[in-house]
Parts: structure tokens; sequence; C-alpha cells
């Protein structure tokens, strides 16, 4: 009996704080208003509590933005040597460090960064080394503003831990422009896209009701067969947008598949932990009327 | 119960030379072996719990002060070089911005048990002040811990919340200015924040001690609600070490699985997408709100139209916790023994709660889609506006109104002579077993 | 945190009494030591371990500060007679192009009963006896020694005195060991990578 108010008293406890937790979670959706379509799953493999990443798609993501993305938009967080991190899209077995990856190496020395002459001290510019930041398409937010109409193109590094459904926001945004719907009055320099959060109702002269999504200033940026895969992925917008999509999500938190990993570890011991404590719990207080 | 005798008996000649010089070892002792009623129940671990989240705040915040920088320019980079760079850095700075979170769902269940079980009662005033005053420090630590990352949410955060400020009247103004240490949030007041942030825990932990030092003196409330007289210690108390050591650090050890189910799993649930974009004091994000724990008061904030009066509802609401012992007027300390309080108390909770819903809407949106509604005063009924106010009407209502009413009109329950009593083997629950019902007597 | 195994022996023998208080039966041996109480302790002090070694472990280098730790260094830059200071790894670094002089007293100072012995050779690479490369950090507490000064004709070091020769060995003075020769290697004929 007393087993049983305690396992009450802490059924009711747990309760609490799923309510507590449960609330703060629920409040999420409503801050994510702005009459934006839901985006829709890209199925990716790292989603889950066991999910890793396809180091083939991480591979292909990279190649998409660097092809097509990094033209405008810099990831000035990640480092050419993040790439060959454990779990990153050119890690190997065997490499000294991430810094002395081959492949890695052989990716920055393909991009120019800017530097200064230890001599003359003039700016100059030379081949990337693995310890580079990645370099920005723009010298500074101003003139990337400047080059894009006044809205300079967000930096990527950790897009999908900044915008809600992350990967999936991502993928959906890219592959989900639609002809906008008749009626709706299009701004010039902008495009509209059913995923992009915004409020349409200023610019909607049509029937019914205000058509979902918003005003984005990016044109498509994909065409179908514009990326060239060496591995017989399809050459489609939807295989790119996923792809570039994963791997933003990977470079947006590198560690985390390592991190839900030690964390079955640290669940495991601490539920074994918990079995002993209650153990040792019941053996302390037995016969003691509480 | 409290200043029970020391029973600790040095051995060696090393104790005996230390324990007549500096008695700390006794002091450990005595703390160990302090009567503790038996019948405390698990709601009584969070005090145990909220001990490990602040090690573990200030543990994991000593660390991410070596790499943090506090700079506009630099800060929302040296966050990020902390998760991927820094050695284990993703998960220390997860479990420190998660471990705000862990740390205010555990004080608001505590002070929720201190209310239900009227821990607060004399003779235990001190006690809850004294939590009061932390309860107000882990806010202030948790806003200018938050202000860090220098996010868009942390910039617009702090933006909000120190225009707050500027509200008193006449005074408002120079104190914001000097507060911010400039005309605007920037790299001054993100440095002045940074400081403050690392001092406040250590004031917190100086306040616990006062904390755990008044509850020593007047000793543990229990959930029968009664004093234990002196010559029922031995029946009714057990000593703290081992039998609460083992009850705390099994919940202790259930909640580190809730923590790091959030940590490791979905380590930016709590947190919100918009503080991954670096600050841009020239773009407000399209909805600003606060971490979950500050809702309630936020929605308080937002209840009243005007802006000074609204900032103080918002103080006030924390502020009438610590008059809380004087407006209660009941004799009895246990609502398990007050059913109309315990009513009322049940209403509360789901008040707070809502009041928490409400501070993440926008107030003009309507609680139930498509329902008619009219326009009333400054907004439609059936708008989230209206349903604030009511919940903050009644979070005021139940602490002046209903504590010291309820108090002077309703009957209590019979309260066991002893806590013994309730558990006594065939002797059934405390509502059938107890002796008739005797006003308290004080302590 | 937990019932630590060995408090828990003396301070069950005083709850006895109330054990005994309640009649309980089970509670007959308060002395036992209770194998599950060991292993809940030993759980406590494990976890706090595996707390504790991320936080320590977060001191460590960082990834950025280990990706720094080659450099490439061009040595068409020194003249000859001169020396060039670089930093690798947060420390200086000297790469001396020595004159035939300096080489000639280093090598005949080779058997000169040295405190910490080496032969020159040993201290540059074949066939590169010009170039000396070393740490620019005094063996005695880490200042930066000067070149030029000293009793023989190499580095002097004016926090305590240490002299060094022209080939880095220490020669007089509190140090303890020679200006140490970091892991390097030619990538051609002038280009050297440090680390």
């Amino acid at each position: 009996m007393i087993l049983k108010t305690n396992i009450q008293s802490m059924k009711k406890t747990l309760v609490l704080i799923a309510l507590a937790a449960g609330l703060s979670l629920a409040a999420q959706p409503a801050l994510a208003s702005g009459g934006a379509k839901h985006p829709h799953s890209g199925g990716f493999s790292f989603e889950g509590p066991f999910g890793t990443f396809d180091q083939g798609q991480l591979q292909r993501g990279y190649k998409v933005y660097r092809e097509v993305c990094s033209s405008c938009h810099s990831m000035n967080l990640m480092h050419f040597r993040t790439l060959a991190e454990p779990g990153g899209p050119f890690y190997e077995e065997g490499q000294v460090n991430p810094a002395e990856n081959r492949f890695v190496k052989a990716l920055a020395a393909e991009l120019q960064v800017p530097d200064i002459d230890s001599e003359t001290g003039e700016p100059i510019m030379r081949d990337a080394v693995a310890a580079d930041k990645f370099p920005s398409p723009y010298p500074n937010a101003t003139a990337a503003a400047a080059g894009n109409g006044g809205a300079a193109p967000p930096d990527l590094s950790v897009m999908a831990k900044a915008r809600h459904d992350g990967a999936d926001y991502i993928y959906s945004l890219l592959s989900g422009y639609r002809a906008a719907p008749a009626g709706l009055e299009i701004r010039p320099g902008q495009h509209y896209n059913p995923y992009m959060a915004g409020d349409l109702t200023p610019f909607w002269k049509g029937q019914g009701h205000v058509p979902e999504g918003g005003f984005i200033a990016m044109p498509p940026p994909l065409r179908n067969g514009q990326v060239t895969y060496d591995d017989g992925s399809a050459q489609t917008v939807d295989q790119y947008a996923k792809d570039v999509a994963a791997f933003i999500a990977w470079a947006s938190d590198p560690k985390q598949v390592q991190r839900k990993q030690s964390g079955m570890g640290v669940l495991i011991f601490l539920f074994l932990f918990a079995g002993l404590t209650y153990v040792s719990y019941r053996r302390i207080w037995k016969g003691v009327a509480h | 119960m409290s200043d029970h005798e020391s029973t600790y008996v040095p051995k060696t000649g090393i104790e005996k030379w230390l324990d007549s010089r500096l008695p700390i070892v006794r002091f450990g002792a005595d703390y160990m072996s302090l009567p503790t009623p038996k019948n405390l129940n698990y709601w009584w671990t969070f005090g145990g719990i909220l001990a490990l989240c602040l090690v573990v705040q200030i543990a994991t915040g000593i660390i991410l002060a070596m790499h943090y920088v506090p700079n506009t320019e630099l800060a929302f980079a040296s966050v990020e070089r902390i998760m991927r760079d820094v050695n284990g850095g993703d998960i220390i700075r997860y479990t420190h911005a998660n471990g705000a979170s862990m740390f205010f769902i555990a004080v608001y269940l505590h002070m929720l048990r201190g209310l239900y079980y009227g821990s607060y009662k004399a003779p235990r005033e001190m006690i809850w002040i004294v939590g009061c005053v932390i309860f107000f420090l882990m806010i202030a630590t948790a806003f200018l811990g938050y202000v860090l990352p220098w996010g868009q949410m942390s910039f617009w955060g702090a933006e909000v919340i120190t225009n707050l400020i500027g509200a008193i009247p006449l005074v408002g103004e120079p104190i914001l200015i000097w507060l911010r240490g400039g005309p605007a949030i920037d790299n001054a007041t993100l440095n002045r924040f940074f400081s403050l942030h690392y001092l406040l825990p250590f004031v917190i932990a100086g306040c616990v001690v006062l904390h755990l030092w008044a509850l020593h003196h007047a000793g543990q409330n229990n959930p029968v609600g009664i004093l234990i007289p002196k010559d029922r210690t031995a029946k009714d108390t057990v000593p703290f070490h081992p039998y609460f050591t083992v009850k705390d650090g099994f919940a202790i050890v259930l909640f580190l699985i809730l923590f790091a189910i959030f940590v490791f799993f979905m380590p930016n649930a709590l947190g919100h997408a918009d503080n991954y974009i670096p600050a841009n004091p020239l773009q407000t994000p399209a909805h600003i709100v606060p971490e979950w724990y500050m809702l309630p008061f936020y929605a308080i904030l937002r209840a009243i139209p005007d802006k000074f009066l609204g900032v103080v509802a918002m103080f006030s609401a924390i502020g009438v916790l610590f008059i809380l012992p004087w407006l209660d007027t009941s004799k009895v300390r246990s609502m398990r023994y007050r059913p109309a309080m315990r009513t009322f108390f049940v209403i509360f909770v789901l008040v707070g709660i809502g009041l928490g819903w409400c501070g993440a809407q926008l107030p003009d949106s309507p609680v139930v889609p498509g329902m008619p509604s009219f326009q009333l005063a400054d907004g439609m009924l059936n708008s989230y506006l209206w349903l604030n106010r009511l919940l903050t009407f009644y979070y005021f209502l139940f602490f002046i109104v209903l504590m010291p009413l309820v108090g002077l009109r309703e009957t209590p329950r019979p309260i066991p002579a002893t806590i013994s009593e309730p558990v006594l083997p065939g002797g059934g629950d405390a509502m059938t077993s107890a002796a008739p019902a005797s006003p308290e007597k004080k302590g | 945190m937990n019932g630590a195994p060995q408090g828990d022996a003396a301070n069950r023998s005083g709850d006895e009494s109330v054990a005994a208080d309640q009649g309980d039966p089970n509670n007959k041996d308060p002395n036992r030591r209770d194998f599950i109480h060991i292993a809940a302790g030993a759980a406590a002090v494990g976890a706090g371990a595996m707390a504790a070694w991320p936080l320590v472990n977060s001191m460590n280098p960082a990834a950025d500060t280990l990706a720094l730790s080659t450099i490439e260094f061009d040595l068409t830059k020194v003249q000859q007679g001169q020396q060039v200071v670089i930093k690798w790894q947060g420390k200086p670094v000297f790469v001396r192009y020595r004159t035939p002089a300096e080489i000639e007293r280093a090598r005949a100072d080779d058997h000169a009963g040295l405190k910490d012995p080496a032969t020159d050779a040993d201290r540059v690479k074949p066939g590169h006896q010009q170039y000396l490369v070393v740490l620019g950090s005094c063996t005695h507490l880490g200042c930066v020694p000067t070149f030029g000064a000293g009793d023989f004709g190499g580095w002097f070091c004016p926090c305590h005195g240490s002299h060094y020769d022209t080939s880095g060995r220490i020669r007089k003075g509190p140090a303890p060991k020679n200006l140490v020769v970091p892991t390097y290697d030619y990538v051609s004929d002038t280009r050297v990578k440090i680390g």
C-alpha cells in the first residue's frame, strides 16, 4: 500500500512534468503562424533517436551548396575541416585528423580566401586550407544586401535550427515553388512560395481564401540536371532540394548523431541507476511505516 | 525537531583536533542525521533536485564562460564554436540551456508543493520568503543568460524587458539608459549582462544556504502539516541519511532521465528557432515570446492595457508571494484537510498553465475559432486578450481574496494528532482514523 | 548523494530504536553491508565521474586549435645571418639562416662538455645545415631569448641569464635543456612544414 501511494504520487509528478513540457512544446506551433503551408517530410535518414546521416547524401548536398547556393549564401560558421569530422560528408576511416583529410584539403584548395600578405601587409587571395572557414560570396552584409535588391541572403550555417521543421522546411521551400495563383499581385523582385511565411492578404485580389505562403526574394534556385551527380542519384530538383536540406541539417549541428548515440548510452545507464536506487530505497525503507 | 542534539563523536586524534577548532565534520554529520518526518512524499524531493540543478548550471556555466566571448560581433559565433569545436561543447551547452528549463520545472513544482501543504505558514515564513527571493533571482539570471547567445530572441527579449523599466514615471528613462549603458541594447549591455549572469548564481547559492538554514531551524513541514511534538520525534521521524538521501537520490535519477531526453534527443524543443538567427537591431522577429517559464508573467503583463500598470501587475504577481504567509488566515496548513481550498488550488494550477498558454498567443486571435463573438471594450470577447484577463483576475483573486476569506470561513476536515496515525496498519486513511478536529498548535 | 555504504552502517545502527519501535522483523542486522547499497553508491560515483569528464575534457584544445597545429614556411624569406620569428601553436619559432662561421663554431663545440649533449648535425636536417629551426622559448621558464647577446654567439635569455650557442644549445645559466627543435620536414628545397 505504501508502494502504491508512492507510485501514485510519482505518477502524478511525472504527469505534471509532462504537462509542463507539453505546454511549452504546444506553445511552439502557435508561434510559427504566418499562414504558410506546413512543410512536408523529406523522409530523412537522420530523424528519430537512432537516425544517422547518409554520407552520400551529405556529399551530394555539399556539391549542391557549393555549385548553387554558395554564389549568394555564406556559411560563415563552417570550416572545411568540419566536413571531415566523424559523421561528416568526407570523414574517412583512419584519417589523422579532420584538417589532414585528403578530400577536404582538395576541396578547400579549389577555392580562394582573402588574407593579408605576411610581408607586405597587402590584402591578397590565397588557396584555402582545411582550417579556413567557407569563403563568403560577399565581403560584408551591406554588399550582400546591395547585390540582392536590399535583402541580404541569410547565412546558412545554422539554418536548419533557425527555422521550424528544419530540414523539412528547407526541402519543402526549395522544391515547392509554384506558379502564383491567379489574382495574386506579385511585387517586383518577389516570388511566390507556399512554404514561405508571410501574409498575402494585402496582395490578394482573387476569389475565395487568401492563398497560403508568402513572398520570397530568392528566385527558384534549382533546375533539373543543374548539378551533376556521379553516384547515379536522380538529378532532379526534388533530389537536389532533399540533399542540400540534409547537408544544411548536418552543418547546423554536426555533432547531433554522435550526441544521440551518447544519449542512448546515458539513458541505459540512468535506467539501470534508477533501478538500483529504487531497490536500495525499498530496502532501506523496509518495515518503516510512513 | 530543530536544533537536535549532536550525535557526532570524533574518533581519531585528527578528528578531535579538527572538531575543537572547526567543527565542520560535526556540522555535516548533524545535517545528515537530522530527524526528518517520515511521511514526506515525492513532492518533497524537488528540494534535492533543485540543488542538483543549481550545481549543474554553475558547473556547465563556468566551462561555457571559458569559451564564450561577450562581444556583439563575436558572441553568436563563439556559442556556435562551443557547439562545433570544443570537446563535448554541444552537450555542455545544451545541458546549460535545457538545464534552465529543468530548473524552472522543478522550482514550480517545489513552490506548488509549498503552496498545497502550507509550508509557508508559521513558523516557516522565512523559508518561504527566502525561497521567493531565490525564485526572483532565478528569473533574473535566466533572462540575463538568454541574452548571451545574441540571437534575435536574445536581443529583442532584452529590448522589451529593459523597456519595462522605462515604464516607471519620471526616473524610468534615465534608469533605462543607465541599465543598458547607452541609448540602445549594445555591446555595453551584453558585457554587463554576462558579468551579472555569472554573479547571480552565486548569490542564489548564498540564498540557498539561508533557505536551508531556516528550514533546519524551523523544521520540515510534512504532508499532514502538523508540528511534531518533542516526545514523538523517535516515532515520527527518521534520520535524513540514509532514508531521504536514497529517496531524493531515486527522484533525482528519474529527473535526470527527463533531463537527458531533452539534452540528447530534443535539445532545441524548449527554445525558439529565431534565436539561431544572429541579433539584428534593425529587424524585429514576427513574434517575440519569452522562454516558456516566463510566459505566465508575460501574460499578466499583457493583460493590462496600461504600460506602467502592466509592469506593476507583473511584478505584483511575484511580489504577492512574499506576503502570502500573512494572507492565509487558515489555522490548518495542509490542503489535504481543506477541501474548499483544495478546489481553488486545482483551479489556480490550471489558471497558471492557462496563463502560460495565453502568453504564447497573439492577444487578438480567437480562443475558439469560428465561435460567434462580440466587441467588449478594447477587444473581442472570444480572444486571448479577454481569456488572459480572466485568468489574471483569478491569479490575484486566489491570493488576495480566497486565501484570507476561505481560511476564515471554511470547516477543515479532522486532522490527525500525529503523522503516524494515518499510516498505522489497518488504520486506513487520515480522514477516517483521525482524531477530532483540533486547531493546530502554533509553533 | 546516495547512501554510501560505509556511512550507512554507522547511521543505521543509530536508527535501530526507530526500527525497533515499529517492531520491524526485517531489520535485525543493521550492520549488514548490503550489496545493493554498494552498487547504488558506485553508480552514483560513476554518474558523477561521467558528468565530470566532458567538463574536464572541454578544456583540452578544441578542434579549431588542433587544425592550426601545422604551418608551412618559405625559407627564401630568410637572409643569411638573419632569423625570422614565426608563430606556431601560439609560440615563437626561430628560423635562422646561419653563416658558415656560426656553423663552424657550433660544430667545434660538439664535445665541449655540454649540459645537454647533442651534436650540431643532430639539430638540423641533413643537407640543410645552414637552417636552424628551434622553438624560441627558453627551456628555463619560457621567456623568448634574444639573438646576438650572451657569451656563446647565440641566444641569451634576459629573464634569468641563460646562454645558448649558435646551435641553440644551453651553455651557461639556469636553463636545463637546449632550445627545442620542433618536428618539421622539408616539403621542398625551400619550404618547411612545422608540426
